[in-house]
């Protein structure tokens, strides 16, 4: 079959069960953009090519799928960069092809041209500049193949405009041959074992879950290991819906922000299984204090993670999930009621410190941005897809509403990328029509992104957006509250549009409380309301995210109010 | 933890990019690179890469970890000790007076080097052997005054099993 290369690329994205991509046309797309409007391919036009590339992010995060995007040379590419590294940090599958220009100009300083491929090599699992049309079908089929196996990240393939012209014999559905490419995802059960042994004589022992869980489909395992061991859990925010949050064993998020007796029994346990985790900075604070009476065991699909910020008693690589499959049949043969029969003391400690320090706020005459969340989550009953922006409202989303399962929870993790939250809720929206998405969304950040409200009304997404409006971009306030003598040097934001109108701008429908009596009504109304809504939430300007541990301090030494 | 000298070897997919690809791993990641030497293998396909680093144990196991994670590299050892032949190639151009040419030359057949190139007042010397070995010729060459040296950076291989 003799094919172009845009049709190629239509025929192996079919291959690949793909039905929707995020993209912006240029000069180096029309080919691709040309075949794409022939096929049954769903493309959405957003307004920024940021946008494009955190909507494929959301659209993967909540489906598990490998999310496309399709952007063009040169500033097309570049304003793709963010997107690709916030989906790199998360393991968040992801293939982006980007137009090039003609391979006889590669190196002219042509027009729109720039070397993406050199750009994204730090933040891309893999990247390719197809050379010719022949390796075009090879390169694709392998950027699947290595966008979605073994830890998931972002593949950028890199097609010049006279490749996507060109035609060759087209062999379809070939087969992935990499040499050099196999991810353990079968763990050593000799380890596994000895991790049992471990969970069976240990007197305080906690499972610290991250996005691993998730990626792999093991939040079902990790709760049948954790509710027959009475293990209590905790959770990095990629790990938030791994396992339910509102189970009596959840301790709810651990690190910076993480609730007190997340923390405190980091401190004090003496078994700690981290399963699909990083041992982040941002969780772990200062690494030398951190579980420092406790046997570390990791799991994780990618050996780079193990040892690489704490040192670790037992090692395990392997897919999270055949892990966990694994324990909890060596646990079926063990006396379990004699195990937890003993939990009481630790529990019970557990319990105590829950008590000593809630998370809670104090209601004053002001909207309190805790407030919102916690209504959003009694009023979708826990059961929306929330994304996020960065900064404090990405915190009181993970901390005020309790996840009970996977891909409910969007927010960029590690990269921290403000302007995330409303491309990743049409993306999401993209693959579940029918769900109910809302971007908890902060002044600073939702500005950051915001054209893509257009995105939204153009295709009737009907994400709802919810705007924590403290004139500040908050996060960067408090610690210059806490750390800089109250110094607000840049962070102050009282020059923002009036949302409402901005909403009705846009064509979708905008709503404002102001009064915490105003919440329950404008939620409702919000949620209910068809289509895109924006809803402005003018809360207390200085209300501070709490627990938090300073940078740098041990996690067990928070600070509370 | 002290910080030792590794040498790492590996086959890579004699591709565009890929030395890249290391290279920029290095720097991104604050490794450090003490010499790097690169050419194709037997298959055309396939390149083999040597790098000294000097790192302590953890970092060096992190430093390997992030290398095999590279999907063009193919195979990577740790030729660190004498389970494998180690050596180096220079060439040094020495000053070379009057009064001073017995001596290089002497010197030349210690070493076992070779002359590459003569000229009134230089030679050109061509020296293969362990790091140690170029660096003990340098110190005795350095008095008569080095023009220019070139070093190629260690390159190893395992010693097949007896």
């Amino acid at each position: 079959m003799k094919l172009t290369g845009a049709q190629i690329l239509m025929e192996v994205l079919k291959e690949e069960g793909v039905n929707s991509i995020f993209g912006f046309p240029g000069g180096a797309t029309i080919d691709i953009h040309d075949n794409l409007e022939k096929t049954d391919l769903r493309h959405y036009l957003v307004r920024h090519e940021q946008g494009a590339v955190h909507a494929a992010d959301g659209y993967a995060r909540v489906t598990g799928k490998v999310g496309v995007c399709l952007v063009t040379s040169g500033p097309g590419a570049t304003n793709a960069v963010t997107g690709v590294a916030t989906a790199y940090m998360d393991s968040i599958p992801m293939v982006i092809i980007s137009g090039q220009v003609p391979t006889h100009l590669i190196g002219n300083d042509a027009f729109q041209e720039v070397d993406i491929v050199g750009i994204t090599r730090p933040c891309t699992k893999h990247n390719y500049l197809v050379p010719s049309v022949e390796e075009l079908p090879r390169i694709l089929k392998e950027a699947f193949h290595i966008a979605r196996s073994g830890r998931p990240g972002p593949v950028l393939v890199d097609i010049p405009k006279n490749v996507q012209q060109a035609t060759t014999n087209f062999k379809p559905k070939q087969k992935v041959k990499l040499k050099s490419y196999n991810p353990t995802y079968k763990p050593n059960s000799k380890q596994l074992r000895k991790v049992v042994d471990l969970i069976m004589t240990a007197k305080r022992p906690m499972i610290f879950a991250g996005g691993g869980v998730i990626l792999s489909k093991g939040a079902e395992e990790l709760t049948k290991l954790a509710r027959s061991t009475k293990i209590p859990v905790t959770m990095s925010l990629m790990g938030l819906g791994g396992f339910p949050g509102s189970d009596p064993l959840s301790l709810g998020m651990i690190g910076m922000h993480g609730t007190y007796r997340a923390n405190m029994s980091t401190g004090k346990c003496d078994l700690l299984i981290g399963i699909g985790v990083r041992f982040d900075d941002r969780v772990t604070g200062k690494t030398d204090c951190f579980a420092a009476q406790a046997e570390i065991v990791h799991i994780d699909i990618d050996p780079t993670s193990i040892r690489k910020n704490v040192p670790v008693s037992i090692p395990v690589v392997g897919d999270c999930k055949s892990s966990l499959e694994v324990i909890n049949n060596y646990l079926a043969e063990e006396d379990l009621e004699k195990l937890t029969a003993n939990r009481g003391p630790w529990l019970d400690q557990i319990e105590q410190w829950k008590q000593n320090f809630k998370l809670a706020y104090t209601q004053e005459e002001e909207i309190k941005p805790q407030y919102v969340v916690e209504k959003l989550y009694e009023l979708t009953r826990g059961e929306a897809i929330i994304t996020t922006e960065v900064g404090q409202n990405q915190m009181w989303a993970a901390q005020f509403y309790h996840f009970d399962r996977p891909g409910h929870f969007v927010t960029s993790g590690g990269l921290g990328t403000m302007g995330f939250g409303l491309p990743a809720a049409i993306g999401a929206q993209v693959a579940f029509p029918d769900a109910l998405v809302v971007d908890v969304a902060g002044d600073g950040s939702i500005q950051m992104n915001i054209q893509e409200m257009a995105t939204a009304v153009q295709y009737k997404l009907p994400v709802k957006v919810v705007i924590l409006n403290n004139c500040y971009l908050g996060m960067v306030r408090q610690w210059q509250e806490l750390f800089y003598d109250k110094r607000y040097a840049c962070t102050c934001m009282d020059h923002a549009p009036d949302f409402v109108k901005l909403a009705e701008a846009f064509g979708a429908v905008g709503l404002r409380a102001t009064r915490p009596e105003e919440v329950e009504d404008v939620l409702r109304q919000g949620l209910e309301t068809p289509g895109p809504v924006i809803m402005d939430f003018r809360v207390t300007k200085e209300e501070g995210v709490y627990p938090m541990v300073p940078a740098g301090a041990p996690i067990t030494e928070m600070l509370l109010v | 933890m002290t910080e030792e000298k590794h040498i790492l070897t590996m086959l890579v997919d004699n591709e565009p990019g890929v030395l890249s690809r290391i290279v920029g791993l290095f720097s991104g990641r604050g490794f450090n690179i003490e010499s790097l030497c690169v050419a194709e293998t037997i298959d055309p396909k396939v390149s083999r890469i040597t790098i000294v680093t000097k790192a302590n144990e953890p970092l060096v196991e992190q430093i390997e970890k992030q290398l095999r994670k590279l999907i063009n590299v193919i195979k990577l050892r740790d030729l660190t000790g004498s389970g494998s032949v180690q050596r180096e190639m220079a060439l040094i151009c020495v000053r070379a007076k009057l009064e001073n040419r017995d001596e290089i030359l002497r010197m030349v057949d210690i070493f076992r080097c070779k002359v590459v190139d003569v000229g009134p007042e230089y030679y050109i010397i061509e020296a293969t052997g362990t790091e140690e070995k170029m660096k003990a010729l340098v110190n005795l060459l350095k008095p008569m005054g080095i023009k220019k040296i070139a070093r190629t950076g260690t390159i190893a291989l395992f010693r097949e099993p007896h």
